[in-house]
């Protein structure tokens, strides 16, 4: 029952499929206009929030910047309060370690709180394969896996679905994983959260073993932090015997204090709160707990290495580039192929699994590059200039790069550009709509601007510039267009005019 | 090579070339509550804050605060409480069940409701911190009971986030609670009442 991500076809082929799908765009729409009027509200209302915005940024670079002296002050914090630590530099890793720590206590199931990194490295399925059951708790969460389902955004996984949808899922799916829904179960919100309860209920009160990630690890105290709305993090995180947290290594922040900073930028991005319902933070072995601490490296060090890329462990996983983002309200989050989805995901994917297969290195280009990711992000990720430095790095066809460096000769050099306009506009009669041959994928999604009866240049050269004065003198001022704004102006009205009269017919 | 060498090893390659970042310790990035627009008072601000959770809140003073409590309970309905250990006298009612031995979470779950005092509370986000100090008891007290009555003496009332994390100790586990459990989950939407308490109620003593 359990979806994958795995074999997806590359964002364009996603995207198409998802722009076609009327109830999925109305959902999407809703909800994603709906959080951003909250974000924009909750942001708005507190002083200084460039201020704390740059502060995240720096903190986190700083952190970045000194990863391995912070990493070993957070294992000895943790070890000097009761806890275990473990080290996993990949998936395969990560997912033994946790096996292994769940047999140990002699149990077959777990519940688990929602975490991006344990979905990254395909925990619940790896752990599935040893015999162990894995319970999500966290109610979207639980949405997307009774419905066999993939999550498609960081915070809301099951934004896709409205109340009606998520109603068919309980009434049809909860029996067959515990209790089930309710007779006679209604679509409002309330009704399906009450249902939600009651399914879980039994399960927290009697868990032995909970897995968890982390939003943030504070290096200096060894102290973990989750932030939650619902209370089943916390049920997961205070019942259970045995607590298991699987935290990427980019979590760090270096002391108590900075916690500050993070603690308001995140609940008013991410679900434009002034505070989340519930954040617990806990250090070692609390109440007598035993708990182990997986730190998780999965691709993060090679990001770290790429000095424009590096900018995107920085990310609180906020997801308010998910919800400003025109890209990701038409296409979801399933078109990205990734548990990462939207901008940051079109930036995190590619450089945490390379960019060898075709989904991966078509995300760099799941953008319109109009930068309103960047302008939300709350520790300003400048997720535009990390897009075009991956395009740089992605493969590109053949013919694409025989078109890049024949308009790159023709360019060098305004003589050449002269006489490829020259050339261009003798034959205008001929371009046909649609390019021949592999340019074919440039025209399918794009119109050939329609070519004018002459160049600007040779306009420029045979008006002087619009002035009526010798052609010789223009030139001059042409040389100079930047600084005599106005006259340029005036000619390009005078063109404009000619344009409509006559369609440049000559 | 242990994969814990081999990630110490990694990361110190990738950041060999990177310049040096140092970080802004802007702890007191917000200026304090009572700007402009703003209710100067901290207990104001604090019981405004809360009510937009949609969370119960009475400001009373030390005289009131037992009657207060005492009729919050009857209203809910609850005649027998769970209290923590070391909760003041004065607000704690002749009828409640203690965690001594310490309650099952089946117990836990069959209460009518739990009664406890705080750490520290921040105006600004409306946030109740437990620590579970005196008067507040293990993390399960306040998580699985479905009402939860919360006493918050005006002198806990800080104005920023910043100022509750110097007062608070990382080594306790902590609780943060900005009012009723709640969820986001269908359609971005914040519906009160999942799997924590589905009612909070705070009385605030000046």
């Amino acid at each position: 029952m359990t979806a994958t991500f795995l074999g997806m076809p590359a964002f364009p082929a996603n995207a198409a499929r998802a722009v076609h799908d009327a109830q999925l765009r109305a959902n999407l729409r809703k909800a994603t206009r709906t959080i951003r009027d909250r974000r924009a509200a909750a942001v708005a209302e507190l002083p200084g929030w460039e201020r704390l915005r740059a502060a995240g940024r720096q903190i986190k670079d700083h952190t970045l910047r000194n990863l391995d002296r912070y990493l070993l002050r957070m294992e000895e914090a943790v070890v000097r309060a009761g806890g275990h630590v473990h080290w996993a530099a990949d998936a395969a890793e990560a997912n033994r370690i946790v096996a292994g720590l769940v047999e140990a206590t002699g149990e077959n199931s777990a519940v688990k709180v929602k975490s991006m990194a344990t979905q990254e490295i395909g925990l619940n399925e790896a752990l599935a394969a040893r015999g162990i059951t894995v319970h999500e708790t966290d109610l979207a969460e639980l949405i997307v896996q009774l419905g066999g389902d993939l999550p498609s955004h960081i915070l809301v996984p099951a934004i896709h679905r409205n109340r009606s949808e998520i109603r068919e899922i309980f009434r049809t799916r909860m029996g067959a994983r515990g209790r089930p829904a309710p007779e006679g179960l209604t679509d409002e919100p309330a009704a399906l959260a009450e249902a939600a309860r009651l399914h879980l209920r039994e399960r927290f009160l009697a868990a032995k073993v909970a897995i968890s990630g982390a939003n943030f690890m504070i290096a200096e105290t060894g102290t973990l932090v989750v932030l939650e709305s619902e209370g089943n993090g916390r049920m997961c995180l205070t019942l259970p015997r045995t607590l298991i947290s699987v935290v990427g290594i980019e979590k760090l922040l270096p002391t108590w204090r900075d916690l500050a900073v993070f603690l308001q930028l995140l609940p008013r991005s991410s679900t434009g709160e002034r505070m989340n319902p519930y954040t617990s933070t806990w250090t070692g072995a609390a109440e007598g707990q035993e708990f182990h601490l997986v730190l998780l490296d999965n691709g993060r060090t090679a990001v770290l290495a790429d000095e424009v890329g590096r900018q995107a462990l920085r990310c609180i996983r906020c997801s308010a580039c998910l919800n400003v983002c025109p890209v990701y309200e038409r296409a979801g989050g399933h078109a990205y192929g990734s548990v990462y989805p939207g901008p940051i995901g079109a930036i995190l994917t590619p450089q945490l699994h390379g960019m060898a297969s075709e989904l991966e290195a078509s995300l760099p280009y799941a953008s319109t590059l109009c930068g309103a990711c960047f302008d939300v992000c709350p520790v300003a990720i400048d997720i535009p200039e990390v897009l075009v430095h991956l395009r740089g790095m992605a493969p590109h066809p053949r013919a694409e790069r025989l078109a890049m460096r024949a308009a790159g000769w023709v360019l060098d050099r305004p003589e050449r550009l002269g006489r490829a306009e020259r050339l261009g506009l003798r034959l205008r009669r001929f371009v046909p709509r649609r390019l021949p041959g592999p340019l074919s994928a440039w025209t399918d999604t794009r119109d050939l601007p329609e070519l004018p009866a002459e160049s600007f240049r040779d306009w420029w050269e045979r008006t002087g510039g619009g002035s009526g004065r010798p052609p010789e003198r223009a030139r001059r001022v042409g040389r100079r267009l930047p600084v005599r704004r106005s006259r340029a102006h005036a000619g390009d009205r005078e063109r404009q005019e000619r344009g409509e009269r006559g369609g440049g017919g000559r | 090579m242990t994969s814990r060498e081999l990630i110490l090893a990694r990361i110190r390659a990738a950041v060999a070339s990177a310049p040096e970042a140092e970080a802004v310790r802007a702890h007191g990035v917000s200026p304090p509550a009572g700007e402009p627009g703003e209710p100067g008072d901290p207990v104001e601000l604090f019981a405004g804050r809360v009510a937009d959770y949609r969370a119960t809140v009475h400001v009373t003073d030390g005289d009131g605060a037992a009657g207060v409590i005492a009729a919050a309970l009857a209203r809910r309905g609850v005649s027998r409480p769970v209290v923590p250990d070391g909760l003041p006298g004065e607000w704690t009612p002749a009828e409640f069940v203690a965690d001594d031995p310490p309650l099952g979470a089946g117990e836990l779950d069959r209460a009518e409701g739990v009664l406890t005092g705080c750490a520290v509370a921040i105006a600004r986000t409306g946030t109740i911190v437990l620590d579970t100090g005196p008067g507040q008891g293990r993390r399960m007290l306040t998580l699985v009971p479905d009402y939860h009555l919360c006493v918050v003496r005006a002198g806990q009332i800080v104005a920023e986030v910043a100022e509750a994390l110097e007062r608070l100790d990382p080594a306790l586990p902590l609780t943060w609670i900005s009012g009723p459990s709640a969820t986001s989950d269908i359609e971005l939407n914040r519906v009160e009442g999942v799997h924590g308490p589905r009612t909070l109620e705070v009385v605030v003593v000046r």
